[in-house]
């Protein structure tokens, strides 16, 4: 068979998906460039141009800057936390213990709980009158007092990444757990004789062989943690005084409650190109990993 | 086998105790909640079991009868359902093709990149435009209209289940069945898909889970009985105007469960499924 | 052979007659309700069930969706061809729905006997730019609650008449030990914030625009935040507030966690009747109170009322459906959660009898309503309002500095 068919035949049986992706991404994507140079409003007047005057009032706005800050702060805490929780969690379900399989197999059980229930949980977790954290830290004697966790800039923010920490880690500690697995036993045993400490078995042997699959759980939580909506429209809606209010929040309020789609739609670009940067960063650090491991 | 000190050994168990209690609490409690009663709930100090325990929220939740909350929540249950076996079932039919094209001939292989490249944009970006499209179809507030742009969310992972899947079937099997006179289809049915069926079954859960969890686009493309899912229900519930705790975890419990079940059952082949691209890089 | 043929054909001529006769009978209306505790859920669909019995050929959907998403899931679903017949609306949106056409102008379909029945200040709900965009149904402002036993035992003989009262008298159940934090209010980051501070701007004579700009940033607008930061940190309020909406006002307050509270009417009935409440029969209830030489009282106007869309296929069934929901025979029937809008109710045993002290309360309070601004860009206000009043709250900034920012953010 020539390569030319082979090659046609390929696209002709792409075509399915490509034309789903064009279509319903795609074709969208492209609107809502058209839409950011424009004033248009979400129903009725189709808005007329207006160059960049979006993109520089939306850049140059308090609000924006501000929830800028407050993403990133809870897209880094929040992947760094799961990061670290999950290799520790991955390190112990590797050793032996009694009622291993159980608990590796109750690790799943977060991840698969839908992000919107997990929210609703801890809302509920945190109320500040009827709460069980306030009533348990209470009754074991750790806090003298009730507190409004979800209504402190202080603490909300926190309170948030606890609730999205608890959901996401189970799920590096997984994904470490079977790359772990595939650290050949006569690797850590020669450097057992070798003397080496726990540490530097864990930075030299160890660390290797996790840093790929690692790279690959970094990467798709950074973006997702970047793109976060459900958990905060779910527990605060951005509040109190807007400390917990993300990007994808304020786009929300900037296009459909305010019913401005133009200068809504440049937001939202705005913020797809630092994801995409992002990314690009990634795949340039994972791209020097590789090839330093090699 | 390294040799442990018993001081090592109890403090492993001692974290694994730790670890368990972390995962299950806030489970648990989601649970003890949905069969107490509301006066429990608000008690102070808190009861932290119930001292009659009340499945009622369950009934009053799954009870079908017509115009009752429970309805309402039945019909949401069935949207979830409906949406997302439809979109998963189309996310797999796509897939197929696409994942054994880009599998026997790599030159294409930068378009599925480009499509997978699509999960990094943030669903905001599309929505106001998808409103509008959507509008236009008429197919705001169907789950049709819904199960079409959850398929975009779904067809990249599953392509590139299914592509991974296919590199691991020699050509030369294919080839050998093509030789002996059949088809590309009859070749693909008989002898490839059966052996790609358990990474099809994989990349099919999990497309039912990411459709199952979804939220923004629901919250916006939905209104009503007739396509709203079970997310956007739960959410308003959640919303602060619903007094008793109880019925928000019922509504939790149940719209959990069926994602639970699957995780728990189908869990090698997920975790298999969710490492094997990141195994390989 | 040929008669079977005939047969068969008129069967199947009836049996179509039948199911066009069906199809033309049946119509079946979309409504968007509120999930919340005035007119609960069953209420509303018990009344739905009252008017499918009396117009059989009318089927009514409802949606219930939390206060905090009524407004957009209304805008968003305008673009559906199939969306909603008849929308609950708060009396903040008419200028906005008008302008952005999400509501039809009803002015011509309202009877006299309507026009004639109904309170005057529950019209103003409904209407922009002389025009009117539905029928008032929930005729609501909020109301001082306060707890009977908690004030005796503190020695307090009379419910506050001023705000500055209303902060003495917490002291004093403070300083006796009665309660930690006596007043609860419901200030989360939500429009239900800016209906405590309404309250307030109307007790100090301030104003929310002048000359269509911001003018809240001085004067009584001021002076109500103020009150809010003070009464918050001196402690006298729970601090918990800057998180409640209504419901957990009312829970704390059936709980007996809280001397004083603002609210809504519905929770009269709830808390001095209610099952689950612990304060049933000692709770009182006045209009909020004044201030010294500027006002008697004080009041915020939260009514609601229900509209056609303009997308509506069926704007004669809907309005059908809003006449009977708005009707006074159901509005008498279920007023012990919503005050009806109809001026003779008010003299009716069966309206009155079990909740005169509401009654009272409610003369006084619905004739000094005082209005949210009517602008189309009510929901940046507001928005900016908010973040305002929590910032203030928390300290963040001054309650100056926060309002003349809100001003400036309030794309008025």
């Amino acid at each position: 068979m020539s390569g030319t068919w082979m090659t046609t035949r390929a696209w002709l049986l792409m075509t399915p998906l490509l034309a789903v992706m064009i279509a319903v991404i795609g074709w969208p994507l492209v609107h809502t460039v058209g839409l950011s140079f424009t004033d248009a409003k979400l129903v009725g007047t189709a808005g007329t141009f207006v160059g960049i005057d979006n993109y520089v009032r939306m850049l140059s706005s308090a609000n924006f800057q501000r929830t800028l800050v407050t993403t990133a702060w809870f897209a880094i805490v929040s992947v760094a936390a799961e990061m670290v929780l999950g290799v520790l969690a991955a390190l112990l379900l590797n050793q032996q213990f009694r009622g291993r399989t159980a608990l590796r197999a109750l690790m799943i059980l977060p991840w698969a709980l839908p992000t919107v229930v997990n929210a609703t949980l801890w809302r509920l977790i945190y109320n500040p009158e009827y709460g069980a954290l306030n009533a348990a830290l209470t009754q074991i004697g750790l806090i003298d007092g009730y507190r409004s966790w979800l209504g402190e800039p202080g603490s909300a923010l926190t309170a948030l990444i606890v609730a999205d920490c608890w959901k996401n880690f189970p799920l590096v500690a997984l994904i470490a757990l079977a790359a772990l697995q595939a650290v050949p036993r006569d690797i850590t045993a020669a450097s057992l004789v070798d003397g080496a400490g726990p540490l530097n078995r864990f930075r030299f042997v160890i660390l290797p062989y996790l840093a790929g699959p690692l790279m690959v759980a970094l990467v798709l939580r950074t973006i997702e943690a970047f793109k976060v909506f459900d958990i905060i429209w779910v527990m605060t809606r951005g509040g109190p005084a807007n400390s917990t209010r993300t990007l994808s929040i304020l786009v929300y309020q900037e296009a459909f409650s305010f019913q401005r789609a133009g200068s809504g739609a440049s937001l939202a670009l705005i913020v797809t190109l630092l994801v995409t940067l992002l990314a690009l960063a990634y795949a340039a650090l994972v791209r020097k990993t590789a090839g330093r491991t090699a | 086998m390294e040799r442990r000190s018993p001081a090592f050994s109890i403090f492993i168990h001692l974290c694994a105790l730790l670890l368990a209690v972390v995962i299950l609490a806030p489970l648990v409690w989601l649970f003890v909640m949905s069969i107490s009663p509301a006066a429990d709930l608000s008690a102070k100090p808190l009861r932290w079991w119930p001292q009659t325990v009340d499945f009622s929220r369950y009934g009053l939740l799954l009870s079908t009868v017509a115009n009752s909350a429970g309805a309402a929540f039945t019909a949401s249950l069935r949207n979830s359902l409906v949406v997302s076996g439809m979109a998963t079932v189309a996310a797999i039919a796509l897939a197929i093709p696409a994942g054994w094209a880009v599998s026997r001939t790599p030159s294409t292989g930068w378009s599925l990149s480009l499509v997978i490249a699509t999960y990094m944009l943030p669903p905001v970006a599309l929505a106001v435009p998808l409103y509008m499209g959507l509008a236009a179809l008429g197919l705001l507030n169907t789950v049709f209209g819904l199960a079409l742009v959850y398929l975009t969310i779904l067809a990249p992972f599953t392509t590139w289940l299914m592509k991974s899947g296919f590199d691991t079937i020699p050509r030369e099997i294919e080839s050998a069945a093509m030789m002996d006179g059949a088809g590309l289809w009859q070749t693909l049915r008989i002898i490839t898909l059966p052996l790609a069926a358990p990474v099809m079954g994989t990349a099919a859960l999990f497309a039912f889970l990411l459709a199952w969890d979804e939220f923004f686009y629901a919250l916006l493309f939905t209104s009503d009985q007739r396509a709203k899912t079970l997310t956007v229900a739960i959410a308003d519930l959640a919303g602060g105007r619903v007094s008793d705790y109880g019925l928000i975890a019922t509504a939790g419990v149940l719209a959990a469960l069926p994602p639970v079940l699957i995780g728990f059952i189908m869990q090698r082949a997920l975790i298999s499924g969710l490492t094997s691209g990141g195994v390989k890089g | 052979m040929s008669n079977s043929i005939t047969r068969a054909l008129i069967g199947a001529a009836l049996l179509s007659a039948s199911f066009a006769h069906q199809a033309l009978a049946e119509t079946t209306l979309n409504a968007l309700f509120m999930a919340q505790a005035a007119y609960s859920e069953a209420d509303v669909r018990a009344m739905a069930e009252a008017f499918s019995k009396a117009n059989p050929e009318i089927k009514v959907n409802l949606e219930f969706v939390p206060y905090e998403g009524l407004h957009d899931k209304t805008v968003l679903a305008q673009g559906s061809g199939g969306g909603y017949d008849v929308v609950l609306f708060d009396v903040i949106w008419p200028a906005e729905y008008a302008s952005n056409n999400v509501l039809v102008d009803v002015s011509s379909r309202i009877t006299d006997e309507m026009k004639k029945g109904v309170l005057p200040g529950a019209w103003t709900t409904v209407q922009y730019d002389g025009k009117s965009y539905g029928m008032p149904w929930i005729l609501d402002t909020k109301y001082l609650f306060y707890n009977k036993e908690i004030l005796e035992k503190a020695g307090i003989t009379a419910p506050p008449k001023t705000w500055d009262e209303l902060a003495e008298q917490a002291k004093t159940i403070k300083d006796k030990g009665l309660l930690a934090t006596p007043i609860a209010w419901s200030w989360a980051q939500a429009e239900a914030a800016i209906c405590d501070y309404t309250t307030l701007v109307s007790a100090y004579g301030g104003d929310f625009l002048k000359d269509g700009k911001p003018d809240f940033q001085s004067g009584g607008g001021l002076d109500a935040l103020n009150y809010m930061v003070t009464s918050y940190t001196s402690g006298l309020t729970n601090p918990n507030s800057k998180e409640f909406l209504e419901e957990d006002v009312r829970k704390v307050f059936e709980n007996g966690e809280a001397a004083f509270a603002l609210n809504w009417t519905y929770m009269y009935n709830l808390a001095n009747a209610g099952a689950d409440s612990k304060v049933a029969g000692k709770v009182g209830v006045v209009p909020a109170p004044g201030v010294a030489g500027k006002s008697e009282v004080s009041a915020v106007n939260g009514s609601m009322g229900l509209g056609i869309t303009s997308v509506s296929q069926h704007p004669d069934e809907a309005w059908k459906y809003i006449a009977f929901m708005t009707s006074q025979q159901t509005q008498n029937q279920y007023a012990k959660l919503s005050l009806p809008i109809w001026a003779s109710s008010y003299e009716d045993p069966a309206v009155t009898t079990g909740q005169e002290e509401l009654i009272g309360a409610a003369k006084l309070g619905l004739a000094a309503m005082y209005p949210r601004p009517t602008t189309p860009k009510y929901q940046e206000m507001s928005t900016a309002l908010q973040q305002a009043i929590q910032e203030a709250l928390l300290g963040q900034s001054s309650a100056e500095d926060a309002l003349k920012s809100a001003a400036e953010n309030s794309g008025l």
